[in-house]
């Protein structure tokens, strides 16, 4: 199972190739981010992998402050905070990343409903290079 | 899905209660020692006494003594700390529900008869670990595929929440404060609180303290001027500030339950335990809904249904505030207002200390403090002191106290659990 291109694991392996795939169940439809071996809606484990166009909206976020060690250690802090939010895909899922591309100086004024592309960011942690997932406002 | 109808194989009861001084503690004290504080004080709540040797087990709820502490298999270690060895000793996480579902663990072992009196505790000892590492300890309670890789972190969880609620009900900052000024009140009432002090009382001292470092006098109009100014109350994950989230600090707490018919060989004022509900949720963008938390509302469904009782006859609720957006969103989940209506109940002052339906009156996770593996139970010693009428000078007044509920939740609504309480 771990090695199962369905297992929660492989989510990162897909980033890594500038990729977003959720898992589609082919007995209910229901489409699954992260991926999941055992449909969350239905519990059948035909499920498939479908790759997500990156399309999508703003639906809730924060702007963070104070983050924790591996955010700092990307330069974030009080004086630059960065935003996080969920973002609504146009296959009608949700999934959380790193939003760029608004204004963090005024938390207020970013809109729910902001239309966002994704974006894959790479990045050094230590001896680790990992991608994460962005997305960028229109 | 069908729901089937639970009830206890027996019934048990509250007999006992202590707590710690919640807040932060010289590095050399472990929890193990702070455990000492809360059972020294429970041993004396028990108006009729209680052999420590006629305890059948313990239960603690604590995060990650691993983490904050350096010490993994703690249980049996609080136990030697007052007296059990060699009783059974269970550790229980479930994020910040610890306590709770060690307490409901409990309930359900005695309601199967092979414990007639258990022990529940919680434990955490927070302050010791620098606030980078204690933001990412919390923050691994998050989804590690798709949250925290996000930079989600515990307040950035609770504010995306916050933003969803604004845009579709209008709620606003001052809302959220107004919920931190209440818990600040009740928590200037509670000499065990982390802040044993009011906005206004913390008000007096920042301005005092500039004066005699010779600066001049800062002057807010009122507590909403205070949390406005961003050098009093900075931002720490828009739109929750500094004094929208609970305190990071070391406590713990714990109860005795008593199997109900030897609960008056202990007390004759006994706190039975009617209902308890658990639920669980997926991570915030797999839910349907992000504006309330569905395992709330489940876990609230099956608590009421066990008791016999539905949200209007609460009478005093301790809900999980860990960020003011926390208790909005517990108080319509609950069933106590319809969604969004709860900002309104809260700008007429309805769940004040003397208002219709008293929330956190031992000050909350806000003010009280939030040492995460004590804050369940320590919901509970308030329910128990409240219902017997032992709170002192945060004492409810009024005739009709005799329902309670506790609302504890593990990270960001992944786990739930609820109690209500009876005083017959």
């Amino acid at each position: 199972m771990a090695e199962n291109e369905l297992s929660s694991s492989a989510h990162n392996r897909f980033l890594a190739e500038k990729k977003l795939m959720g898992s589609k169940c082919q007995r209910c439809g229901a489409i699954s981010l992260p991926l999941r071996p055992i449909c969350p809606k239905c519990n059948a484990s035909e499920m498939e992998l479908v790759e997500m166009k990156g399309r999508g909206k703003l639906v809730a976020y924060t702007v963070i402050s104070v983050g924790p060690p591996m955010m700092i250690e990307e330069g974030f802090d009080r004086e630059h905070p960065y935003c996080s939010g969920i973002v609504e895909l146009e296959e009608g899922v949700r999934i959380p990343g790193r939003i760029m591309g608004v204004n963090v100086t005024k938390p207020d004024q970013i809109k729910i409903g902001t239309p966002v592309t994704v974006e894959y960011q790479e990045r050094v942690h230590g001896e680790e290079k990992r991608t994460f997932l962005a997305f960028s406002a229109v | 899905m069908v729901h089937k109808k639970r009830k206890l194989g027996r019934d048990v009861a509250v007999v006992g209660a202590g707590i710690s001084k919640f807040g932060v503690h010289p590095r050399e004290v472990r929890t193990t020692d702070l455990f000492v504080d809360a059972f020294t004080e429970l041993k004396a709540s028990v108006d009729k006494g209680i052999q420590t040797e006629d305890i059948d087990a313990f239960y603690l709820g604590n995060l990650s003594s691993d983490i904050f502490e350096k010490q993994i298999h703690i249980a049996p270690a609080t136990a030697n700390s007052v007296g059990l060895i060699p009783k059974p000793a269970v550790r229980f996480e479930d994020a910040c529900a610890a306590s709770g579902v060690a307490f409901r663990e409990a309930i359900i072992a005695i309601a199967s008869g092979i414990y007639d009196i258990v022990l529940v505790g919680g434990t955490e000892k927070m302050t010791n670990l620098p606030t980078p590492e204690v933001t990412e300890t919390l923050a691994i309670n998050s989804d590690p595929i798709i949250e925290f890789p996000a930079g989600f972190t515990f307040p950035g969880l609770y504010a995306t929440i916050a933003t969803a609620h604004m845009a579709k009900y209008g709620t606003t900052v001052e809302d959220f404060m107004r919920v931190g000024i209440k818990n600040h009140n009740n928590g200037g009432l509670n000499p065990k609180a982390h802040f044993n002090s009011s906005i206004k009382d913390i008000m007096k001292r920042r301005a005092a303290s500039a004066v005699e470092k010779g600066l001049p006098e800062p002057r807010w109009a009122d507590e909403m001027e205070f949390l406005h100014d961003p050098g009093q109350n900075a931002v720490v994950a828009w739109p929750m500030r500094l004094f929208d989230c609970s305190t990071i600090c070391d406590g713990a707490s714990c109860v005795l339950l008593v199997a109900q018919d030897i609960a008056k060989d202990f007390t004759d004022a006994p706190i039975y335990v009617i209902g308890t509900g658990q639920a669980s949720d997926y991570p915030l963008s797999e839910r349907d809904d992000i504006t309330s938390i569905k395992a709330t509302k489940e876990a609230a469904r099956q608590a009421y249904e066990m008791a016999g009782v539905g949200s209007t006859d609460i009478n005093i609720a301790e809900v999980h505030d860990c960020f003011t957006i926390a208790e909005i969103l517990a108080m319509e989940d609950l069933g106590f207002f319809k969604p969004g209506e709860a900002v309104k109940a809260i700008r007429e002052h309805a769940t004040d200390l003397d208002g219709a339906l008293p929330i956190n009156t031992d000050g909350g996770l806000k003010a009280k403090g939030h040492p995460i593996g004590a804050s369940g139970v320590g919901m509970i010693v308030e329910v128990f002191k409240q219902l017997r009428r032992e709170a002192g000078p945060r004492q409810v007044k009024g005739k009709d106290l005799n329902i309670g509920l506790t609302h504890n939740v593990g990270a960001h609504g992944t786990t739930v659990v609820v109690h209500v309480f009876e005083r017959r």
